[in-house]
């Protein structure tokens, strides 16, 4: 057998779907936030199978960008998680219901 | 014959570390687990020949993001016990059920119905095979995606004013005597 890039399209779909799932089931927003990485990266590995099967490398240039968006949403989301915590320890994603108006 | 043993052990690793960082109790595992997941990716990357890529994925996300998970996790203190508190909010399952459900379902009808393979042609620079990918990369992102490029610059400046903000503690009796000065 022969890998096709089939095969990467397809493990990029289950990275995604793994993600979400886990970011759908946890509730530590600490594992959500890395859920998200999951379903970047598997996002990631598309793109540069596809950059690869259309033989532009446009692809491999968005990797970056998203590279970038990811580092970002790390840096905010672990702000946001760290000052919800200093303000009450253990809480979970479920807890912020209480900002419901 | 090397490309297929490849694939699979790198998709093992992957698909092992992406369904441990869901299934995980501990934070610290999940983390853990989520840089292996990262690690087979960068392979995966090097078999497709976008070798700086590999290389960037190992160093910023493995390197950078995956040790900031673990920063933060430590400064908060890990609760070994927690349980694996699943779908607190009611439905939350259901929805994750679903989506995995519809996932799947989405990933096996394309997989039948996609025989030919893609055969659009591409809109942007093509491959050169014979220049190494870093040089192409940066005619890519310095020429046709300068203008994004420095967006991202811009994120990224607001991304760490944010975190700045957002971390700051509090402190109300320098704000009080600031106040009744002015």
């Amino acid at each position: 057998m022969e890998v096709t890039e089939g095969w990467y399209l397809v493990l990029g779909a289950l990275l995604f779907i793994i993600g979400g799932i886990g970011l759908l089931l946890r509730r530590n927003p600490l594992v959500m936030l890395m859920c998200v990485e999951l379903m970047l990266n598997g996002v990631n590995l598309t793109f540069v199978a596809f950059s690869r099967i259309l033989g532009d490398v446009a692809g491999q240039t968005v990797v970056f960008f998203v590279l970038v968006v990811a580092a970002a949403e790390v840096v905010v989301g672990l702000g946001i998680v760290v000052a919800i915590v200093r303000r009450s320890p253990g809480a979970t994603a479920d807890d912020l219901s209480v900002m419901k108006g | 014959m090397i490309d297929l043993i490849v694939f699979l052990v790198a998709a093992a690793i992957c698909l092992v570390g992406a369904v441990g960082v869901v299934v995980a109790r501990n934070p610290v595992h999940s983390a853990l687990m989520l840089v292996m997941t990262l690690f087979g990716i960068a392979v995966h990357f090097v078999a497709q020949e976008a070798h700086f890529l590999a290389a960037v994925q190992v160093i910023v996300y493995a390197g950078a993001i995956v040790v900031m998970f673990l920063f933060v996790i430590m400064l908060l203190g890990v609760d070994v016990h927690t349980k694996l508190d699943l779908g607190g909010l009611k439905g939350q399952r259901v929805a994750a059920a679903a989506f995995g459900v519809v996932g799947l379902g989405v990933l096996v009808f394309l997989m039948t119905r996609v025989e030919d393979g893609i055969t659009s042609q591409p809109a942007g620079t093509p491959i050169d095979p014979n220049t190494p990918d870093i040089n192409q990369l940066a005619h890519s992102l310095f020429d046709q995606y300068v203008f994004a490029f420095e967006l991202t610059s811009v994120l990224l400046i607001i991304a760490v004013i944010g975190a700045v903000i957002l971390s700051r503690k509090p402190r109300p009796e320098l704000e009080e005597s600031q106040g009744g000065e002015s």
